[in-house]
């Protein structure tokens, strides 16, 4: 069958709302990367740093601390929503015996 | 034999042999082995190797002692060289993985064109080995502070331990070797880092604690004539930081041996995956530098402020020895500090000895020293064996093969080609550690702004823009490194410290990339598209699995009868 699903399925409307929802996730991670690592500790760093939390000024703990955590957390984020999205549209890996690479 | 020496040799030596027992055991017989690994590296593995991989001496050693003088502008850094892996994991890695071929020049090879993929292979060599030679030196210094040996012999030792690795393994040996690395420099980073924050704070958590001495940082700061610590913008203009940041991002994303670690990966969800599982392990360390930084500058201020020269602590003597910690002939007490000797202050402190000294300075026992040593050299090495193999990959496959004998080689020779040019590369490498051509040390400031205006644009391009052609790519590279490297150069040499709206020669690369993208995208659209066959294969990149499962949308726990065949 897979003669038939390589590049002449006949409906392939799945591929344009698979790609399409791929680049809105993508999209809105990006713009929180964005707003992290250069809105925060560039344009409202003196704003942010009048806000002391544990002795950290809050831009300076966004510039050398908050974005890293927020990094970390946009790619797992990102791994787990196209994790949802393969299986949603079949398209995830999986080995001979069915279990997923 | 001072107590230091032995620890050092003890940690030394038992990591060194741990790390050439696994790489007996991962020897490899065939190309895909040497090259990638066979694609069959477990993710958190892949990652830990990832972070071994990119984090060099220049993080370890140098990275901490950079923020203690920066300050806060010191961030540029941290986030330049975490923010690019979100890039990496969203627009580069999946694809390439699916992409699947074994070097980077490959991909824009048979995305565009062969032209392309010796530029390609080009700039991957030269970036790598201007990166390499830093890293020989990293490991020299290590040895020749601790062992007391010349620097060039350290240089020696470290080579010929990643020689038979590196040439027996190649990708495989060099990836469970990393593994083994990563834990021995996290280890070395975590324990001293936490037993600091300890006794200033009574909590071992750096990341949490470094707050709360700030505020006297920033006091002393001023006091001894330097700037304010959490004070914005004091080394550099705003946009100027804007545009170093972005430059440092896409470059990271762009470096040729961080990408191609991600085609060792099972699958393209493992791709994914090892990006994040990299990012965490490498936040471990990213995120104690700017503690440990803080920390250090403020026992340095405290410690030496106001004290009489010869009443200065021992470790202050230890590492006079080296010339890394200069005191001013004509000063009688302590009251300025700096990290460069022009500044004439009282005493000078070299960024590269924070952390090598940080133990010492707080007064931990002599088997963490050694431990330090140990987790130095593990940075230098796996990052230098990493790059190594970029450069033995892409001299041997995308040159030799394709340009040489036109893809007309068995096996066995492909393979003993490989590991040829991994000697050659390593004993270049050696002659490089030990006489850096002067040009290194700036040049590897600018790697990233060279990688950020080549690489990044076009493998973007090629993934998300299918119209994207060969004449586009070549162009847009073309002209993006030509931009970069013009400003650099005109900045640096032709008229020093000249520059245009403040922007920096670090800073350039985010321009250079933008000229990269609007050159490509212009010829791009004024010359024929590509072949409708390359727009399928462009196409089937964007979908992990070969082929698609015939299965309504639905089934989420479809049964595993309904496979495609993948």
């Amino acid at each position: 069958m897979s003669e038939t699903t390589e590049g002449k399925d006949p409906d392939n409307g799945w591929r344009e709302e698979y790609w399409k929802r791929n680049l809105r996730l993508m999209a809105i991670l990006l713009a929180i990367w964005f707003t992290v690592s250069f809105v925060f500790w560039i344009l409202l760093v003196e704003q942010l740093n009048q806000i002391v939390i544990a002795g950290f000024p809050l831009g300076f703990w966004f510039a050398q601390q908050g974005s890293i955590y927020v990094f970390v957390v946009l790619i797992l984020v990102y791994a787990k929503r196209m994790d949802r999205l393969d299986i949603e549209f079949g398209v995830d890996e999986r080995d001979q015996n069915g279990d997923r690479l | 034999m001072s107590d230091i020496q032995f620890w050092t040799l003890i940690f030394i030596f038992l990591s060194f042999t741990v790390y050439i027992g696994i790489a007996w055991r991962s020897r490899v017989k065939e190309t895909a082995g040497f090259y990638v690994a066979g694609q069959g590296i477990p993710t958190v593995a892949n990652g830990a190797a990832v972070a071994a991989d990119w984090m060099s001496a220049a993080s370890f050693i140098s990275m901490a002692g950079l923020i203690a003088f920066l300050g806060y502008d010191g961030a540029i850094y941290l986030m330049g060289w975490t923010g690019g892996y979100v890039l990496l994991a969203l627009l580069l890695a999946p694809y390439l993985r699916k992409w699947g071929k074994f070097t980077v020049p490959e991909f824009v090879g048979d995305r565009y064109s062969e032209l392309v993929r010796t530029i390609a292979a080009g700039a991957a060599i030269l970036i790598s080995f201007t990166y390499v030679v830093g890293q020989m030196r990293g490991g020299g210094i290590v040895f020749s502070r601790f062992l007391n040996m010349p620097v060039a012999g350290g240089v020696g030792v470290a080579a010929a331990i990643i020689f038979p690795y590196a040439v027996l393994g190649g990708m495989k040996g060099i990836t469970w070797t990393q593994v083994a690395q990563y834990t021995v420099l996290i280890t070395a980073y975590l324990i001293p880092a936490a037993a600091i924050s300890q006794t200033f704070t009574s909590f071992p958590i750096p990341q949490i604690t470094f707050g709360q001495v700030l505020d006297e940082l920033n006091a002393l700061s001023i006091e001894f004539g330097l700037n304010s610590y959490t004070q914005p913008f004091t080394e550099r203009p705003q946009l100027d930081i804007f545009l170093v940041t972005m430059a440092v991002m896409i470059g990271t994303a762009g470096l040729p041996h961080v990408i191609i670690r991600f085609y060792t990966t099972k699958s393209v969800r493992g791709a994914r995956y090892s990006a994040f599982w990299a990012l965490l392990f490498i936040a471990l360390l990213y995120s104690t530098a700017p503690a440990v930084g803080a920390f250090a500058k403020f026992n340095i201020l405290e410690g030496l402020g106001g004290t009489a020269v010869d009443e200065l602590p021992d470790w202050v003597e230890n590492w006079e020895a080296t010339g890394l910690v200069i005191i001013n002939p004509e000063a009688d007490t302590i009251e300025s500090i700096s990290n460069r000797a022009a500044d004439g202050a009282d005493i000078t402190v070299d960024n590269d000895i924070l952390v090598l000294a940080n133990p010492e300075i707080a007064g931990l026992p002599a088997p963490v020293v050694g431990l330090v040593a140990a987790g130095g050299m593990a940075a230098a090495m796996s990052t230098a064996a990493g790059l190594l193999l970029v450069i033995s990959s892409s001299a041997s496959h995308d040159f030799y093969f394709r340009r040489i004998k036109k893809g007309d080689a068995t096996e066995r020779e492909k393979l003993l080609v490989g590991r040829l040019a991994m000697a050659g590369a390593v004993v270049i490498a050696v002659i490089g550690g030990i006489n850096p051509p002067a040009f290194v040390a700036q040049v590897v400031a600018f790697a990233f702004g060279l990688a950020a205006s080549s690489f990044f644009p076009i493998i973007v391009l090629g993934i998300f823009w299918k119209r994207c052609n060969a004449k586009g790519a070549a162009a847009g590279m073309v002209s993006g490194l030509a931009f970069t490297a013009t400003y650099m150069i005109w900045s640096l040499y032709i008229s020093p410290g000249s520059t245009v709206f403040g922007i920096s020669p670090e800073g350039i690369g985010t321009v250079g990339a933008l000229v990269n993208f609007a050159v490509a995208i212009g010829v791009s659209r004024a010359t024929p598209a590509p072949p409708a066959q390359l727009m399928e294969f462009i196409e089937e990149m964007r979908y992990p699995a070969a082929s698609r499962r015939i299965a309504p949308p639905t089934a989420d726990q479809a049964p595993e009868t309904e496979l495609g065949g993948a």
